[in-house]
């Protein structure tokens, strides 16, 4: 699940991570009111768009305004913006600070190394992916053990990696332990400060905070259901996953009924291969019943873009028998006034052609053929 | 030869009494894989299909010796039966559980690891070695026992290139789920590893899809160290970056895990990538005749000197 900036900051600060502390505002108006609140200091403060997705910056999300009435005029502009597919919702107005010095500082779930790292570069601010491809010698990597957690000895590996002089090197050490325990602490997939900054008198400050927080040990942390943002999923989405179906929202027109995730992006490629585009991915789930191929459909058919679907079941636990059923029973709920391709193969495929035959509904045997036919079906519709 | 299991393989089921646990079960059993012990605490002395249930691993391992455990737990419980396994000295667990928290299965592997136990899976369908062991939750039926290793991330793709394998007459030597978790226990490495050293293998199927870089790492160990023919496809060319395909390890994330990247290692390695998937038994099949007529060909070579000369 992913977290708002404001929200991963606040995370941290409860593991003592010092943080530049800001308030949320979701109109004009109470950006102007935050602004005029916060207006000490340099006296200029950030307003910075809340969204899901990364390049704010670049989007115009992000603006440095000096006074109430500028901050009302750059979060009219920023709320409501969209960047990337994600409209603008909050802003998060923060002071602006002074920056000596700034770091890239993150834990993250290793997949290679099938542990958790900590990287930090000294080129903070900046896209991290960016450096990791192109001067990859400027990132610092050390694993922690997962069953003994990190050491102090490997902290101070990444602090001496980045250079940071002895004086300064107890704030970073606690940061960096802090950000560990946050990791570990609230089963995040990823957490991190980009740029952790020097200030121009020696104060470490997280500047921006990101935090992805592992789906599968949500149910250990009920408090975490409150930083869910409505607005950042699709409604769709969110139905299927309630009733155990994987579901995605592509751009195309080809909707896709499929079981198993593999062969579900295999299906999108084969659309996609036969020059249509597919409106979704969707996963119906192993052991799929009648009930949940008939839900699939109807995900679907929500989807007002889509001209055609493709029914894609190999059926291993799967048995095409109730496929078949569930996809005459998906039919007396929901009005299909599209064409549907169905290839079903596999456990009691006869059973579950004979079921669809009986109501006028053709199958087709290889996934080439039906995604062909799909297409075709598409174009003529 | 097969790889990892065979018709001697003992098998532990953990989690025996659940849903998932008995309808597999009955799965195996009818399969002929001999399933010698399960284990849900608190239900030893109950039988599954005639299969005794005990508390522990420890009491199932006493009792009746299991080589192989195959875990069916609910995601949250996982870990615990990994490591309870790994405890009890079983060398090969498979955890066909989904959901599981990536925190600790992170715990779990390296315990695993360190026990010199080898872990497949999470979130995998098993592995199967036609007509000898079923060790999963695949249709059995749709398997051969052949010439072809085949190693994947995925469940149903997988059986819809074992199904094309099957039909083609090549066949399977043994098929194996890797899983599609971010942290899994078995990479491809291992297996293709495992592949090339055995001699009843003579080509190897790589199913990959995106996210990670388990698929280039693979392909620069098949560069360095497999010299038989290897075939590969990965799912999800049109995939969006950022979102979860269905597997949890399926995640284009900050620019890698693509496939194109994927497919252009496979190819500088010398692997030809389908495709589509019931494509990759047609490639076999012309690379392994290649193979053989090659072969011929080298044998002949000292007679059609001596013609020469």
């Amino acid at each position: 699940m992913n977290i708002h900036e404001y929200q991963a900051a606040e995370l941290l600060e409860t593991y003592g991570i010092p943080i530049n502390a800001g308030k949320v505002a979701t109109t004009a108006d109470e950006a102007a009111l935050a602004t005029q609140q916060l207006g000490g200091g340099s006296g200029k403060v950030a307003i910075k768009a809340q969204v899901h997705t990364g390049g704010r910056g670049k989007a115009g999300g992000i603006k440095l305004v000096g006074t109430p009435d500028e901050a009302r005029e750059a979060a009219q502009s920023i709320l409501g913006m969209d960047i990337s597919g994600h409209i603008v919702h909050k802003v998060f107005v923060v002071p602006a600070v002074d920056i000596a010095r700034e770091y890239y500082l993150g834990i993250i779930l290793d997949r290679a190394a099938r542990g958790i790292t900590i990287m930090a570069s000294s080129e903070g601010g900046v896209d991290i992916e960016e450096v990791a491809r192109e001067t990859p010698e400027k990132i610092i990597r050390v694993t922690a053990d997962p069953l003994l957690g990190l050491q102090d000895f490997q902290a101070r590996m990444v602090a001496f990696g980045l250079g940071i002089e002895p004086q300064l090197m107890r704030g970073f050490l606690s940061i960096v332990r802090s950000l560990y325990d946050a990791f570990v602490g609230s089963d995040a997939s990823l957490a991190e400060i980009n740029p952790l900054i020097l200030t121009g008198d020696d104060r470490w400050l997280a500047l921006d905070s990101k935090v992805t927080l592992d789906d599968n040990a949500l149910y250990r942390h009920p408090a975490f259901d409150e930083l869910r943002d409505a607005n950042e999923e699709d409604q769709t989405e969110t139905r299927a996953r309630a009733n155990g179906i994987s579901f995605v929202k592509l751009d195309g027109d080809i909707g896709c009924v499929v079981n198993g995730a593999g062969l579900a992006m295999a299906t999108m490629d084969a659309v996609k291969q036969q020059g249509g585009d597919p409106a979704n991915f969707l996963d119906v789930g192993g052991g799929a019943s009648a009930d949940q191929v008939a839900m699939a459909l109807e995900l679907v058919l929500a989807d007002p873009a889509v001209t055609a679907i493709l029914f894609n079941i190999f059926g291993g636990i799967t048995r095409c028998d109730l496929v078949a059923k569930g996809i005459l029973e998906a039919r007396t709920r929901v009005e299909v006034n599209v064409p549907m391709v169905i290839r079903l193969v596999g456990t009691n495929q006869e059973e579950g052609r004979q079921i669809l035959s009986e109501a006028g509904i053709t199958t087709v045997d290889t996934m080439t053929e039906a995604a062909r036919g799909v297409v075709e079906a598409s174009r003529a519709g | 030869m097969s790889i990892l299991v065979d018709k001697n393989s003992r098998v532990l089921v953990q989690g025996i009494t659940g849903r998932e646990g008995t309808f597999h079960t009955g799965g195996m059993l009818e399969y002929g894989t001999q399933v010698v012990a399960g284990v849900t605490p608190g239900r030893a002395g109950k039988a599954v299909h005639g299969v005794p249930v005990y508390n522990t691993v420890a009491e199932a391992v006493a009792e009746t010796k299991p080589n192989v455990s195959i875990i069916y737990v609910p995601g949250p419980f996982a870990p615990d039966a990994i490591m309870e396994a790994t405890d009890s000295g079983i060398p090969l667990i498979i955890c066909i559980s989904e959901n599981i928290p990536v925190n600790d299965m992170v715990k779990a592997y390296a315990h695993v690891k360190a026990a010199g136990a080898r872990l497949i899976g999470p979130n995998c369908p098993g592995l199967i070695t036609p007509g000898e062991a079923k060790i999963g939750i695949m249709p059995g039926y749709i398997h051969k026992r052949g010439r072809v290793g085949l190693v994947s991330r995925s469940g149903t793709l997988t059986y819809e290139v074992v199904w094309a394998l099957t039909e083609s007459g090549l066949g399977q030597t043994t098929a194996v789920g890797i899983g599609g978790d971010p942290i899994i226990g078995t990479s491809f490495i291992d297996v293709l590893e495992l592949f090339e050293a055995d001699p009843e293998t003579e080509g190897i199927v790589m199913l990959g899809e995106i996210g990670g870089t388990d698929e280039e790492q693979a392909a620069a160990y098949i560069k360095e160290h497999v010299t038989k023919p290897v075939i590969g496809f990965i799912a999800g060319v049109t995939a969006p970056p950022g979102k979860r395909m269905g597997h949890a390890g399926a995640i284009i994330s900050g620019g890698t895990g693509t496939a194109a990247e994927k497919i252009a290692a496979l190819n500088a390695a010398g692997v030809e990538v389908a495709e589509r998937p019931a494509q990759v038994a047609d490639l076999m099949k012309a690379r392994l005749s290649a193979q053989l007529r090659a072969y011929l060909c080298s044998a002949r070579m000292p007679f059609s000197q001596h013609d020469a000369a």
